[in-house]
């Protein structure tokens, strides 16, 4: 009974930064960067939805404005940041993005303090718990993060693989200019994905608040930050990897807490994406990039 | 019409019989995945003999220096520098062991002066500690003085001695690729390996190469193999030519017994109809 | 063309007695009473912050990598000299004060060499994740570890050895030794690897040795800084060494122009002083800052003094040749 509701507990977490992971994947893995403010776009969204919710409009509103907003926001982004400096060297787009996420959290202490403000669970999803088999029980929460999270993926596999614009995106992730010469545009492709990744962001900052009521402008740092272990866990620039390293370091995390070592939890996540780093860089599923000489 | 040399065979020239080859491969290969990229790669270079490597593109001729210069490491065959197996080794000890190269897109330390490129080929010519540096200690003057002095007499035999203190970033084109050249020559190699040298270059300059080609080794009695596309250069300069097509060796010999090889004709032209 | 060309141990004599200058009169300042001690704490953070941005120039801007783990090296530096200040081994005092600042930087030293074996074997973006990782699970560890560091609550009762001489003392050995190091040909060699690290190695540079190398100077200057940052506080806590530390000493290497010594110093002098000087506009000065942050990044990507290498030698020499000789000093690059 206890496993299986840490079990539950590690998969709900993991369906979590695995739909974050993939923002920070599908990112990479089209224009090589690390979105440093992906987690912080997440935190945006969290704000979204309190306001909604707050404002006393219906609930459901509440997710419906809040991914919209992360895919504008996002999109806007991309457009004002990064784009300018897609031929400048890696550095500098590596600390724009640093810079991009200190403005976000910043800005929204300027707005909203840094207290962390509680977020109405209830309002969005039933606190309740539902029977299973065998006198297990699950929570709503958890089983909707878990299947929001599963469906979403399968989308996402059928958007990049079967719809013509996600063979653009994969052609842009392989070779930009030459997708260019074959008529794609690049520019709307990278922008529809920062868009993608940003929606998912949006969900997946609905159910983070679901599972973790409180919403603060620094929310987005930790989260973003382990949601990138797992993306890079998965390999990089690969769907499925995304979510397999999500669930792994969503386990892993509530494994270590159950041990009881739970200020030990951030550093043995990052213990863990050390080692991936030194024994495969390319993650589980990704593809390896040989420098020409 | 003279026949061209078996593949497999080596020759050298008549001055160089005495002494160690410079370069032995022997059976030489490379497979990437599912592509054999080189395969019964054979050929052996005198130690102060000019040779060429010649063929279509895609032929795998960079891949044959990557080899040579440790950046790949071979699935088979092996590699004899001046008579010592080169197997294990990465490019740092292929630099020691003396082979060093210049690159197709030239790979110069475009921030740094010309002097300073020059300085880096001479890093391990001379040794003096972090603790000598940190302290300023005699030995550290000494042996900059020593450096500076040998990288501006190498910038002088090629006529580069007034931009020293130019960034290598600033200097037009050809001046780079002779920087790249003296930067080599710095680290004292046994061989030296030309990637295109004379690419991007109108006849008055590929003659000008040709002469600072031959001035090399003349001066530092060193081999020095090149891949080139100038039919020119090559016939004009290379003692020993390889041709390759598809990763394997198809002629070798010396330039006449190249020019008219009809399997190298047909290479780059094509097979010739009816 | 005549000018005047400085000869080279002028300009050390000339060097050393200006920094010598700044301590003795700067000490006079500091302790004749005209400067109030929230300007005091701000004049020792400024000279912290100077060798936390040089140390971390060493990789970012002569290596070429991006390091995003520095507060970790900082951290463990200031908790080893702080535990080596308070063990007693020896009598508080210039000795103690001295190697205690020799233990953080060559704990610090050890600990950059540790990690940057393993991490320099990555490139780019893999290298700033990696180091990032370092840095947390330092922070963590130092969390985990009350008996030795003190835990969350903080290492407290560390001696005050942070003077106004000792922190600009200190400052100016970094950049002395920085630039010693720099014009050496191992600075040499650490710089062509960042310019081209295939060409350096085929030129039989040994870049993982100078990787590391550069890596566990950058951190032996960084835990120098962190104790000094312990003996300023008197206490020191591992909230105050997490990420964000990291990243506002990237800040300043890069608004100062990764690759300038001075760059870096000037950069740390204005971003430490600013926000305290500006403590009316408190509430807008990190939004300012991050938007000058992306600002410079778009418009001007290698920083404020981009590479400028400042050289008393070359200034003295232009000066000295329009005086001298009434014209300007075009002939010359760099003396």
């Amino acid at each position: 009974m206890l496993f299986f509701s840490q079990l539950i507990n590690g998969l709900q977490l993991g369906s979590i930064y695995a739909l974050v992971a993939l923002g920070y994947s599908m990112v990479y893995g089209i224009i090589t960067l690390l979105n440093f403010a992906h987690g912080d776009v997440i935190m945006v969204g969290g704000y979204i939805a309190l306001l909604v919710i707050t404002s006393g409009v219906n609930p459901a509103l509440a997710v419906l404005f809040s991914i919209v907003g992360c895919v504008i926001l996002a999109v806007v982004i991309e457009k004002m940041a990064y784009k300018p400096l897609r031929s400048a060297p890696r550095i500098s787009l590596l600390i724009t993005a640093i810079g991009v996420s200190m403005l976000l959290q910043n800005l929204a202490q300027f707005f909203f303090t840094a207290n962390a403000r509680p977020f109405p669970t209830g309002a969005i999803l039933p606190t309740s718990n539902i029977a299973l088999f065998g006198g297990l029980q699950i929570s709503v929460i958890a089983l909707v993060t878990i299947l929001v999270s599963v469906v979403s993926m399968l989308i996402l596999t059928f958007l990049v693989h079967k719809t013509k614009v996600g063979k653009a995106m994969r052609a842009v992730s392989e070779d930009g200019g030459a997708a260019q010469l074959m008529g794609i545009n690049v520019n709307n492709t990278i922008s529809f994905t920062f868009a993608v990744g940003a929606a998912l962001a949006g969900i997946g900052a609905i159910l983070y608040c679901c599972r973790y009521p409180l919403v603060s402008p620094t929310m987005g740092s930790l989260l973003g930050l382990k949601a990138f272990v797992a993306a890079v866990l998965g390999g990089i620039g690969s769907i499925p990897g995304a979510m397999a390293g999500g669930f792994a370091i969503g386990l892993a995390e509530v494994l270590v807490t159950a041990l009881g070592l739970s200020t030990w939890a951030d550093g043995v996540v990052f213990a863990v994406l050390i080692i991936v780093l030194l024994l495969k860089p390319t993650g589980f599923m990704g593809r390896s990039i040989m420098e020409k000489v | 019409m003279t026949a061209a040399h078996n593949p497999r065979e080596a020759f050298l020239p008549a001055r160089d019989q005495d002494k160690t080859p410079v370069m032995e491969c022997k059976e030489l290969g490379i497979d990437f995945g599912g592509l054999t990229a080189v395969d019964d790669f054979n050929m052996t270079i005198g130690a102060t003999e000019i040779a060429g490597l010649i063929g279509p593109n895609g032929a795998g001729k960079t891949t044959i220096f990557n080899l040579l210069t440790k950046v790949y490491q071979p699935s088979r065959g092996s590699i004899y520098l001046n008579g010592q197996d080169t197997k294990g080794m990465n490019t740092i000890k292929a630099c020691q062991a003396g082979i060093t190269r210049t690159f197709q897109n030239i790979r110069l330390f475009r921030e740094m002066t010309v002097l300073e490129n020059v300085l880096i080929g001479l890093h391990n010519e001379t040794n003096y500690s972090l603790s000598q540096a940190i302290l300023r200690l005699p030995t550290y003057w000494r042996t900059e003085r020593a450096m500076r002095e040998r990288g501006m007499e190498l910038l002088s035999i090629f006529d580069m001695q007034d931009v020293a203190k130019h960034k290598a970033g600033s200097l037009p084109y050809g001046s780079q690729r002779r920087l790249e050249i003296v930067r080599a020559l710095a680290t004292d190699p046994s061989l030296l390996l030309l990637d295109e040298p004379a690419a991007g270059m109108n006849p008055s300059e590929t003659s000008d190469l040709m002469e600072n080609i031959r001035k090399i080794r003349d001066t530092f009695q060193i081999a020095i193999m090149l891949i080139e596309h100038d039919m020119n250069l090559v016939m004009g300069i290379c003692e020993g030519i390889a041709v390759l097509n598809y990763g394997r060796v198809i002629a070798k010999g010396n330039p006449e017994e190249i020019r008219n090889d009809p399997l190298v004709i047909e290479a780059y032209l094509g097979k010739q109809e009816g | 063309m005549k000018r005047i060309r400085i000869p080279l141990s002028a300009s050390y004599v000339i060097n050393l007695a200006l920094m010598a200058a700044v301590l003795v009169f700067g000490n006079l300042i500091m302790s004749s009473g005209m400067v109030g001690r929230a300007q005091r704490s701000v004049i020792l953070l400024v000279g912290i912050y100077m060798i936390l941005a040089v140390s971390l120039n060493v990789a970012t801007g002569y290596l070429g990598q991006l390091p995003l783990g520095h507060a970790g090296f900082m951290a463990v530096g200031g908790y080893a000299g702080a535990i080596f200040w308070k063990s007693g081994l020896l009598q508080q005092g210039p000795l103690m004060l001295v190697a205690g600042l020799l233990a953080a930087g060559l704990v610090a030293a050890l600990f950059g060499v540790a990690i940057g074996i393993p991490a320099l074997r990555l490139r780019g973006d893999y290298l700033a994740i990696i180091t990032l990782g370092f840095g947390e699970i330092i922070r963590v560890a130092i969390i985990n570890l009350p008996s030795i560091t003190g835990g969350t609550p903080g290492l407290k009762n560390i001696p005050k050895y942070s003077t106004f001489v000792v922190v600009y003392a200190c400052v100016m050995l970094s950049c002395i030794v920085i630039h010693m190091v720099m014009k050496s040909r191992h600075g040499r060699a650490i710089l062509s690897i960042r310019e081209n690290e295939i060409a350096a190695e085929s030129c039989g540079i040994n870049t993982t040795y100078y990787k590391v190398m550069a890596f566990a100077l950058s951190a032996f200057f960084a835990g120098i800084a962190g104790a000094l940052y312990a003996g300023n506080q008197g206490i020191l806590v591992p909230s105050g060494f997490d990420f964000m530390m990291s990243i506002n000493i990237l800040v300043m290497v890069v608004l100062g122009g990764m690759g300038s010594m001075v760059g870096s110093l000037i950069a740390a002098a204005i971003l430490t002083s600013l926000p305290l000087a500006l403590q009316g506009f408190s509430d807008y000065r990190m939004i300012l800052y991050s938007l000058l942050l992306i600002i410079v990044m778009v418009f001007k990507p290698s920083g404020l003094m981009g590479t400028y290498d400042f050289s008393m030698r070359r200034i003295l020499g232009k000066v000295g040749t329009r005086i001298l000789y009434g014209h300007k000093d075009e002939g010359g690059i760099a003396p």
